[in-house]
């Protein structure tokens, strides 16, 4: 497992090089993107009002507090379940050249495909541990869509982001949903030792 | 027994600092728990997981920052000791004030929406939000209530079953089996799995849900159900599942089942997950305003 520490935003072959297991820190902006900025981009048609080519997109709602017009300080940023997420990863990386979708649990086989074929990856944030995650953050630059609070796009300045692991690479690799296919192939042989076949 | 004047308003105040400290100050048990399943994690990636959830634990305690970003659903848990004199109504006012002071002073994040219109009043509450459990405590002079900030990663895997008598406990521990490797890395494991058994369909789910709050190192109290809780956590944490799903040693912390009796045709089982933080915290208030709390 190798380590690897890049600006945003990304480049594809940056993202190339990367396999599932290995260690990421970004520094730069990452945008803070979840359900309901993305159902308004993609359900409602409002394109982003934000350039994501080579984006780092981070699944989150943060904690803020309000420091005058349009301004924010971080209370707590951490990060949000993926999956909720699968069905935008298309669009995001077709439309959009979004290069890093960073966010928690993982995502599916067909957006591992998708990721694969656009030249993009999936960084597993620990989740849960927004404490240490809030401190890689220089500052909260801009907030687009304040009416959705606090499902706005966050654009956030980091530095050292990480370690993140690389949950899903461009070579076909998907840690999580591999972790996962074991699983269930352990419980069908657990479940047949417990008597119950 | 009657209540001190203003302990409404003390309700209120402790209920503000419930909210607020059980995002800092992770359950000490918890803590112990991660550390022990930290020492023992022998893959790399789990321990680089397991250091980050430790690293998070202590700046939550020391730089008393919130250590996850979810608020989650405002859940308390009320038992009235049967001597008290109390106004449920005042009561349960003051609890929602409680929650709307912490979210508005500290601030928290607002996590709490319509379920349509997905209107935020950024309060942390909202219909029936709060959510607010009463029960009452026999020759008790204390309100006794246990917070928890219900995280949604976790509480998106909850999933209950109506099973028939003839799928007997053999189905119900392949419904929780099945359930929590469904889930994989989504409620942020290593989980505690809390289990309902009986009932009907809600009380059922309920149980569930407060056996997530039980401390860790308790067992059910009769051995067959304790017995369970240790087959379906052997079984658990042989799927490999490991922290943030990512593979690893330990999937669950513990298996906690609650119980009820149920309908001759009934089999009910409900699986609520709560994430590796396992945030609670309990208040004990006593009429004449004397605090004291703990988890």
């Amino acid at each position: 497992m190798a380590e690897f520490r890049f600006p945003t935003p990304l480049n594809e072959s940056d993202v190339r090089q990367l396999r599932v297991g290995d260690a990421v820190w970004l520094d730069g902006i990452v945008f803070g993107v979840r359900d309901g900025n993305l159902i308004r981009v993609f359900d409602r048609g409002v394109a982003p009002p934000c350039d994501w080519r080579g984006a780092a997109l981070l699944h989150t709602a943060p904690n803020v507090r309000k420091i005058g017009p349009g301004k924010y300080e971080p209370v707590s940023v951490g990060t949000t379940t993926s999956m909720r997420m699968d069905r935008f990863t298309e669009g995001l990386l077709r439309d959009y050249g979004v290069r890093a979708i960073l966010g928690k649990g993982g995502l599916s086989q067909q957006s591992a495909a998708l990721m694969q074929h656009y030249g993009a990856v999936y960084l597993s944030v620990t989740g849960g541990a927004a404490a240490m995650e809030t401190l890689q953050i220089e500052e909260i630059e801009k907030v687009y869509w304040e009416d959705l609070m606090p499902e706005c796009i966050w654009q956030i300045r980091f530095k050292g982001f990480g370690p993140m692991t690389v949950g899903i690479d461009t070579h076909g690799g998907n840690l999580q949903h591999e972790v996962q296919a074991q699983a269930q192939q352990k419980t069908a042989e657990l479940l047949r030792k417990m008597g119950i076949g | 027994m009657e209540v001190r004047a203003n302990f409404y308003d003390l309700v209120e105040s402790v209920c503000c600092d419930l909210y607020i400290k059980s995002l800092k100050e992770i359950p000490p048990d918890i803590v112990d728990a991660i550390q022990r399943a930290a020492a023992t994690e022998t893959k790399e990636v789990a321990k680089r997981i397991f250091s980050h959830y430790l690293e998070s634990i202590a700046l939550g305690r020391e730089k008393k920052m919130i250590v996850c970003q979810d608020t989650g659903i405002p859940i308390y848990w009320v038992e009235i000791g049967g001597n008290l004199r109390i106004d449920g109504a005042q009561l349960g006012d003051a609890i929602v004030r409680g929650t709307e002071r912490a979210t508005r002073e500290h601030p928290l994040r607002s996590s709490i929406v319509s379920p349509i219109k997905r209107e935020n009043r950024q309060t942390n509450s909202g219909e029936r939000i709060p959510i607010i459990h009463y029960d009452f405590g026999r020759d008790s002079d204390v309100l006794d209530i246990l917070f928890m900030p219900k995280g949604s990663g976790s509480e998106n895997m909850s999933f209950m079953k109506m099973l028939i008598p003839a799928d007997g406990v053999k189905g119900v521990k392949r419904f929780v089996l099945e359930q929590v490797v469904g889930a994989g890395p989504k409620p942020c494991p290593p989980t505690i799995v809390g289990v309902g058994i009986g009932g009907s369909s809600d009380l059922c789910m309920t149980l569930a849900k407060k056996a997530t709050a039980r401390p860790l190192g308790t067992r059910h109290p009769d051995p067959e159900i304790a017995a369970l809780e240790a087959e379906l956590l052997d079984a658990i944490n042989q799927t490999g599942i490991g922290p943030q799903g990512l593979g690893g040693n330990t999937t669950a912390l513990a298996v906690h089942i609650e119980t009820a009796w149920t309908h001759i045709t009934c089999n009910p089982v409900a699986v609520n997950m709560q994430c590796w933080r396992a945030e609670r915290r309990r208040a004990k208030i006593w009429a004449d305003g004397r605090v004291e709390e703990g988890y």
